[in-house]
């Protein structure tokens, strides 16, 4: 059995990738750069992959860690097109905050 | 030694975390959050994941936060500048998000019981074991992962060209 799984409880797995989601969700809510609220994005992902990779690990199922690559797939294809967006966006506003883009509110 | 590197790592990340929201600074925090990135990938190297942490490293430290760093310097976003919200939101963006931590924590507080396997597998992290199971098991979500990159590639050269001609 691995050191880790022996000495450290998955608890402390649960409670440091909830602290990472809720400080992504508080920047998601809290800051007006759309590329640092994308980035904040990317940070709740990983609070999730970190604790299926803990599972995985715990109970020595591969099927989270390959679980954990889908979601990296799909982070790095929503970052790509996310950005491409933003760019766009930038070449028509001349700004990234998103307090301006409420165009569809009226 | 491993609970003493789980916390240190866990406090790392943390600290840098919030570092990354609270910073002015966009290239600050995009540094900040590659620094968290690293952290996360020694708890996979602790997890004994080894692959998942070089493929982490690889993929969101070398590929998706260099992407965002591009973005940042291309539009000459890198100023102390940045419009903060109210005060207002801020204080109800924190009580909003402390009481998710609160739920959270007390939801999965105490209630979980994780039977670890006698006959543990500790090489369950290895590139032979994951491979043996994404191309038996996953081969069809490997394969409808492709087609999804295929599509984001081309959504994204589409959305970023300058103007289409019809």
């Amino acid at each position: 059995m691995l050191e880790i799984v022996r000495t450290v409880p998955i608890d402390y797995y649960v409670y440091l990738s909830t602290i990472l989601f809720v400080i992504g969700v508080f920047g998601v809510l809290t800051r007006r750069n759309a590329i640092v609220v994308l980035m904040c994005v990317e940070l709740m992902l990983n609070a999730v992959n970190l604790l299926l990779a803990a599972f995985s690990t715990y109970l020595s199922d591969a099927q989270g860690q390959i679980m954990v690559f889908f979601i990296m797939v799909v982070a790095a294809a929503e970052a790509a097109v996310g950005l491409g967006i933003l760019v766009s966006i930038y070449r028509n506003t001349k700004s990234t905050d998103i307090s301006f883009l409420d165009n569809l509110r009226n | 030694m491993a609970q003493y590197l789980f916390l240190t790592l866990a406090a790392l990340s943390i600290l840098s975390a919030l570092g990354m929201v609270f910073s002015r600074n966009p290239v600050h925090s995009v540094l900040l959050l590659i620094f968290t990135f690293f952290c996360i990938a020694g708890q996979y190297v602790l997890l004994n994941a080894q692959f998942l942490a070089v493929v982490h490293i690889i993929v969101y430290a070398g590929a998706i936060m260099v992407l965002f760093l591009f973005v940042l310097m291309l539009l000459n976003l890198n100023k102390d500048t940045e419009p903060q919200k109210s005060t207002i939101w801020r204080i109800t963006a924190g009580i909003a998000s402390g009481m998710l931590l609160v739920t959270l924590v007390g939801a999965l507080r105490g209630g979980l019981q994780v039977a670890v396997p006698e006959n543990a597998n500790v090489e369950v992290g290895l590139v032979e074991n994951l491979g043996q199971v994404l191309f038996t098991d996953f081969v069809v979500p490997f394969e409808i992962a492709g087609i999804l990159f295929l599509a984001a590639m081309v959504g994204a050269v589409l959305v970023g060209k300058r103007d289409i001609k019809a």
